[in-house]
């Protein structure tokens, strides 16, 4: 499939096939995906919506949320959706990537996170803006409050993504939008996807929002750590201001988030109460494989 | 922007077991005196007196409640 997106949609055959392989199919996803984000240098833009490639995405969006769904533990709702979505963040034990930086990690370690990661923060935000026009007014100025924090208050210096690049290339590292997908892990390749899929249906809206407000509701914390991990290593201070930058944001961010988003969006869409904590579990269980994946690469389990 | 918001949105917002979020630019001044401004739309302050970048929330909050 990769390799038909470099030719023009007109000769290509109508329908494509998933490996099957986890590997492969992630990698694929990732693709698909990118098609309506910022495109891919070489690629046809007509491709985002032929009706090959937009099958092959639904069914592998449709295996990927069936194995999300048999993963997850029954949801305990007390019918507070606050409670019930703080309880999820606060069951959550699994080891901490941010903890590792903080203490213990090498540079060279800390380096390959900041490539895996690198392909979430360079379009850091984005996945969330897809929701904005499916919602009432209350969830949605919430939801835009947050955003254009997200993309700097008008500056773009300030935009998060762009710190995030800033600090990279003060690290030695390539800063362009995507340039480290081939060393990505499948974990890491499915975190996003996953975040993709919620942006993109609007079906999934509710878990869309769950995931931000688990998403935000963990960040500050761990945002210090990574900071003074940076310093420990003596990483440039563009790197580290990035992670100082998300512990204030955060912290007004995971307010907003639980409160003016997902009790709001679950007042009006009192349907949506179980995605907003499937969305939030999402959240927790993706980052637990995927630090789970690289602290077993690193013999740090 | 609007100078004067409408009465469903509140400027200033007491978190539950959490910060006070406050809406708009603003100069607040410390213990000691020390006065900052606001660089955010919105901006938590520290309610439990714990965060090490007061006056604003750093989410250290939350540890006080294990």
């Amino acid at each position: 499939m990769i390799a038909a997106l470099l030719s023009a949609p007109d000769d290509q055959p109508r329908s494509f096939a998933a490996s099957g392989g986890r590997a492969d199919d992630a990698l694929t996803l990732w693709t698909l995906h990118e098609l309506h984000y910022r495109g891919i240098a070489g690629v046809d833009e007509r491709w985002e919506w032929q009706a090959s490639t937009i099958g092959l995405r639904t069914e592998l969006e449709r295996a990927l949320e069936t194995d999300l769904r048999a993963r997850r533990p029954e949801a305990v709702v007390t019918g507070d959706l606050a409670v019930d979505l703080l309880r999820i963040l606060a069951d959550d034990d699994s080891p901490s990537l941010a903890r590792h930086v903080q203490r213990r990690a090498t540079r060279e370690q800390t380096l390959q996170l900041l490539r895996q990661r690198s392909l979430y923060h360079l379009k850091e935000a984005d996945p969330t803006s897809w929701v904005i026009p499916r919602l009432t007014a209350g969830p949605k100025a919430a939801l835009l409050e947050i955003q254009f924090d997200e993309y700097g208050n008008g500056d773009p210096g300030r935009l998060h993504h762009r710190l995030f690049e800033a600090g990279i290339a003060a690290s030695g590292l390539d800063g362009d939008y995507g340039a480290y997908v081939d060393e990505a892990v499948v974990e890491i390749l499915e975190q996003n996807n996953v975040l993709s899929m919620f942006g993109l249906q609007r079906r999934l809206r509710g878990a869309a929002l769950g995931h931000l407000a688990a998403f935000e509701g963990t960040s500050s914390l761990p945002s210090r750590q990574l900071a003074q991990g940076l310093r420990r290593l003596d990483f440039p201070e563009e790197m580290a201001s990035y992670y100082d930058e998300h512990v204030e944001a955060d912290a007004v961010h995971e307010q907003l988030a639980l409160r003016d988003i997902c009790v709001a969006l679950v007042a009006a869409e009192p349907d949506l109460y179980d995605d907003v904590l499937l969305g939030a579990w999402a959240c927790t269980d993706l980052e637990a494989r995927a630090a789970g994946a690289l602290l077993s690469l690193w013999d740090a389990a | 922007m609007s100078a004067r918001p409408s009465e469903e949105h509140a400027d200033i917002v007491l978190c539950p077991d959490g910060p006070m979020l406050l809406r708009g630019a603003a100069v607040v001044q410390d213990e000691d005196g020390v006065r900052h401004r606001t660089t955010r739309p919105v901006t938590a302050v520290c309610r439990c007196g714990h965060s090490a970048i007061k006056p604003w929330c750093d989410g250290t909050h939350k540890l006080l409640r294990d």
